[in-house]
């Protein structure tokens, strides 16, 4: 299927949300569909799930959707803050905090999430590389 | 104590009241129920209960609710209670006492607490049908039976009890009368002054009062029923019903009958060790007791003391009870009423320091030694100051007794906290706990919180009255230790959340982080908040919406940021990363048609289907891209949010009612479905739960509800504060006999009141424990308007009603807000791989593979024999 995201928010900035996979860039969707503090999921092309968070600043995040926790896809629908000067999110399921530049677990020295580098650009220059089964 | 060798010893105890019971846990503390029989005699049909709490039937509290004994504790240490048993002889040759069953238990030691039976004065007619005590729950249970059929009532005896009673008198219907001998209300405990500050008040309240006259003859008709009084000033009172409340006396006939000596005016002769004078083998405790003082003690507390000291002794530990504090702390009828220490000035060249004020009935006197010692005192209508005042007594406070009762705003009134106390001033008197103690549980066990305390200490589980000073206690002892008690919210907010609240209130701040940037901590602002305040502060703006412009949709603009995932896809998140849904279903009342609806809809989208406790249907297993079109059908049919997801008012669950049960006394489903309409979508620190009884036998369990109402044959009961949950909690009542209109006006200033106040996620349960005042305040607040806040209260509470929209119903009618009801921004037909489900009893359940890695599988030798396999 090929990705449709002019269905979503308006895109009011021009600016698309794109992240690094191992070889290539990878564009997500509009940065209109982020709202701040909050995120979304995206599928990735070999299935994988990735949580894509907007802070008041501008600032983007990427980690694994996945909750290590639980095992559900959820860590996109948690709730995003600042601790000690840390973004974090907070799994939605059982509340554990999640470091969004290193994905490391702050309630848990064990658990981690994988992380993405990610970053808005122009649509010009997004690439569509890969298309979601 | 020792005992032959070999043979178990016994130790009998003749009397199961608060005192026996006090007894009993003394001895197993000490570990005797280890090493003896333990065999009690308890005369009453039922184990021991709260006297002291006697009256709280009246006002709702059934006899198990006052229940002072845990069976299981009764079991666990093997103590044989024989309740309607009592004790007839002692044979202190033979050791051994005959009870009227006719069972004889030899014993080792013998422990007298037969307490003391009302005192009715030799006046003509007195054991006519209509003359009552009130003593016990039967007493209490005979005087409601035979109110139904009387118009008035009159008490004989204005002390504590007698007072107690007439407000029971009043409280069942009854035009009351109270006749007291003394020229005063309360003789004992209160002055002149004192005694006209009650009268006054006490009258205004309706009650009529008779101070100076006695009583001198029962007046009954030809079938020997009471109609009325003849006093001593020739005057005639006509009365249905008479209550003797003039005083008690010790029961000590047992003892007498068995030779043992007793006070020239009643009462068991012990000595220091309340062991009887007579019989080293016998103790004596509580109220039967003639102390080594010479004193017969009334109160609870210096019989728990004797309890202890008897226990003590028994196990050949040191202990006595040479004389206790009279002190006393009472709400009587609404007013409080506190004497402690030389109350009435007996200390010769003792001085008074006294404020009255007739008009508002406060009456507040010191009594102040020579050297400026604080020897005693009274106070009537204010009784803030008692638990410092108490603590102070014989000591020389530091500042001037004027400034400690004048009341506030006049002159300057003194704050003079219990950190002014010595460590051996006593906190709590009913268990005799000192501040030392108090201050020791948060030192040395590492208590931080007035509960922990509590369980450590005992102090304030008693009567309570001491809660606040021990809150003030542990406040400054973890302060002076250096921990530092950082009341704020959060990381982001040193502000607690009713700071918060008031600050979005007065400035209306309708945004997070204009709030966060200007009243945030200096760290955090700039910042994204966190878990905890967003949510908290989204649920302040929502709830004062309306009074400060926001929107009340809790998904607009950057509230949808500020909620928790629930409310952000309004359902409620699952294990598997799946989402319930409950639309409302008003009281618990649903037409066929809409059952069908459900049904339909939870077919159609192969949803997990169950009844909640709250009276509706719960749909799981849908996935977010599908909560839209579900709603979509729901809100077509005429469905509505149920907010199972929200901080906020979730059900008002019913009993049938009237409209259908034989019992029913009023129409409990409508009324439940008023309420849930009216508080619906209101949001709140935490969930709120509510139930609708149609009558007393409570169905509905409103009793356990945030809010609960009980039908009465007169109106609506209404309790607040109860819990199920992990610390359950029964509610307690708020006011009675209410009309409609005085109910839901009520239940407006509760809301908002616990909206404004309590902290986050606070349940009403634990608000009520936490606040200072507790349900006193409470109740001075919404139903007194204390604070004269009532008007502000009730109108927030006609802004929600009237701002009320469905936010499904918005939602599904607004496609940007739609748009986020994907499970992938970048594939929105795309549904979430990991939700998947596997077949169970008929329904579906979450499969969970990577949950169940490392988890034993269920084998075939786990299934109970005889269950579904399906």
């Amino acid at each position: 299927m090929t990705l449709a995201p002019e269905t979503l928010a308006p895109d009011t900035t021009g600016l698309k949300v794109r992240l690094r996979l191992t070889d290539d860039w990878f564009t997500a969707c509009d940065l209109g569909a982020l709202l701040p503090g909050r995120g979304v999921a995206a599928l990735l092309p070999d299935g994988g799930q990735v949580a894509l968070f907007r802070d008041r600043d501008g600032g983007l995040y990427a980690i694994d959707n996945r909750d290590p926790f639980t095992g559900a896809a959820v860590l996109s629908r948690g709730l995003t803050g600042t601790h000690r000067g840390r973004p974090f999110v907070a799994s939605p399921l059982l509340k554990q905090r999640f470091d969004l530049t290193t994905g490391e677990c702050l309630d848990d020295g064990v658990m981690r999430v994988e992380t993405y580098e990610v970053e808005a650009v122009k649509a010009a220059q997004a690439v569509q590389t890969v298309n979601v089964a | 104590m020792t005992a032959t060798p070999g043979i178990t010893p016994t130790i009998v105890l003749v009397g199961h009241g608060m005192v026996g019971q006090r007894f009993l846990e003394a001895l197993a503390e000490r570990g005797l129920t280890r090493t003896h029989r333990v065999v009690v005699l308890c005369e009453e049909p039922r184990p021991a209960y709260d006297r002291v709490q006697l009256t709280s039937y009246f006002s709702g509290k059934t006899p198990e609710d006052l229940s002072m004994t845990d069976m299981a504790f009764i079991e666990e240490h093997g103590i044989e209670l024989r309740v309607g048993d009592p004790a007839e002889t002692i044979d202190r040759e033979a050791r051994e006492v005959t009870a009227r069953s006719g069972l004889v238990v030899d014993y080792d030691v013998l422990v007298l607490a037969t307490g003391s039976y009302p005192f009715v004065p030799p006046v003509p007619g007195k054991d006519a049908e209509g003359c009552f005590v009130y003593r016990t729950i039967e007493d209490l249970l005979a005087i409601e039976a035979y109110a139904k059929n009387a118009t008035t009532g009159a008490v004989v005896g204005g002390g504590l009890l007698g007072l107690e009673a007439a407000g029971a008198l009043k409280g069942l219907g009854l035009t009351s009368h109270i006749v007291e001998f003394a020229p005063r209300l309360m003789p004992v405990q209160v002055d002149e002054g004192g005694g006209a500050a009650l009268l006054r008040t006490i009258e205004e309240m309706g009650l009529s009062v008779h101070t100076g006259v006695g009583t001198q003859e029962i007046v009954v008709d030809s079938s020997g029923a009471v109609t009325g009084m003849k006093l001593s000033d020739g005057s005639e009172l006509a009365t249905d019903l008479v209550v003797f409340s003039a005083g008690v006396r010790p029961r000590d006939q047992l003892a007498r009958d068995s030779g043992l000596a007793v006070g020239e005016r009643g009462g068991i002769s012990v000595d220091e060790r309340c062991r009887t004078v007579t019989d080293p083998h016998v103790f004596a405790i509580g109220e039967c007791a003639l102390a080594s003082d010479g004193r017969v003690y009334g109160l609870v507390a210096p019989g728990y003391e004797q309890a202890e000291t008897a226990a003590a002794t028994i196990a050949d530990d040191e202990a006595s009870f040479t004389g206790a504090d009279l002190s006393t702390k009472l709400k009587l009828l609404g007013v409080d009423v506190a004497s402690f220490g030389d109350a009435h000035g007996a200390t010769a060249d003792c001085l008074d320091v006294v404020y009255s004020d007739s008009r508002s009935g406060l009456y507040k006197k010191l009594v102040v030694g020579r050297d400026g010692t604080l020897l005693g005192g009274i106070l009537v209508g204010d009784a803030e100051a008692y638990g410092t005042l108490r603590a102070f007594t014989g000591s020389v406070p530091p500042v001037s007794p004027e400034s400690l009762v004048l009341p506030a705003g006049a002159g300057a009134p003194a704050q003079l906290g219990p950190a002014a106390l010595p460590d051996d001033a006593v906190i709590c008197s009913c268990h005799n706990v000192t501040k030392g103690t108090v201050r020791g549980a948060v030192t040395e066990h590492s208590c931080t919180t007035v509960p922990e305390v509590k369980q450590c200490t005992r102090a304030g589980t008693g009567c309570g009255s001491c809660v606040k000073v021990l809150g003030q206690l542990v406040t400054a002892e973890l302060e002076a230790s250096g921990v530092e008690v950082d009341k704020g919210l959060c990381g982001c907010f040193a502000h607690t959340r009713e700071e918060l609240y008031e600050i979005v209130g007065a400035l209306r701040i309708t945004s997070f982080r204009e709030l966060l940037d200007r009243h945030g901590r200096d760290g955090a602002r700039g910042g994204e908040g966190c878990e905890v305040c967003k949510p908290a502060v989204g649920s302040i703006i929502a709830s004062l919406a309306p009074a400060i412009g926001a929107s009340g949709y809790v998904l607009e603009g950057e509230q949808a940021a500020l909620q928790d995932t629930n409310d952000h896809f309004l359902a409620n998140l699952q294990r598997n990363g799946s989402y319930s849904v409950v639309p409302r279903i008003p009281g618990g009342e649903i037409a066929p048609e809409k059952l069908i609806v459900i049904g339909e809809i939870a077919r159609d989208f192969g949803l997990y289907t169950k009844i909640t406790g709250g009276q509706r249907i719960d749909m799981f297993g849908a996935r977010v891209e599908q909560l839209p079109l579900i709603w979509a059908r729901l809100v077509d049919a005429g469905f509505e949010s149920g907010h199972a997801y929200g901080k906020s008012l979730r059900t008002v669950k019913s009993c049938v009612g009237q409209t259908w049960c034989r019992y029913g006394v009023q129409d409990s489903v409508r009324m439940a479905i008023d309420l849930e309409l009216r508080y619906r979508g209101l949001r709140s620190p935490h969930k709120l739960k509510s139930a609708v009884s149609g009558c007393a036998r409570e169905c509905a369990e409103a009793q356990s509800k945030d809010f609960g109402v009980i039908a009465t044959s007169n109106g609506w009961n209404l309790y607040v504060g109860g819990n199920g949950g992990a610390t359950p909690r029964h509610a307690d009542l708020l006011a009675q006999d209410l009309s409609d209109a005085e109910l839901v006006r009520l239940i407006d200033r509760f809301l908002m009141f616990y909206i404004r106040t309590a902290d986050k996620l606070e349940r009403t349960s634990t608000w009520l424990e936490r606040i200072p005042g507790g349900l006193d305040h409470v109740r001075d607040v919404v139903v007194h308007d204390s604070l004269g806040i009532c008007d502000e209260l009730e109108s927030l509470m006609r802004a929600h009603v009237s701002h009320y929209r469905d936010e499904w119903a918005e939602t599904v009618n607004d496609p940007e807000k739609l748009a986020r009801f994907v499970s992938f921004v970048n594939a929105p037909d795309t549904p979430d791989p990991v939700v998947g489900f596997v077949p169970e009893r008929d329904q579906m359940k979450p499969d969970l593979p990577l949950l169940d890695i490392g988890l034993r599988r269920p084998s075939e030798d786990d299934l109970l024999e005889g269950s579904t396999r399906r």
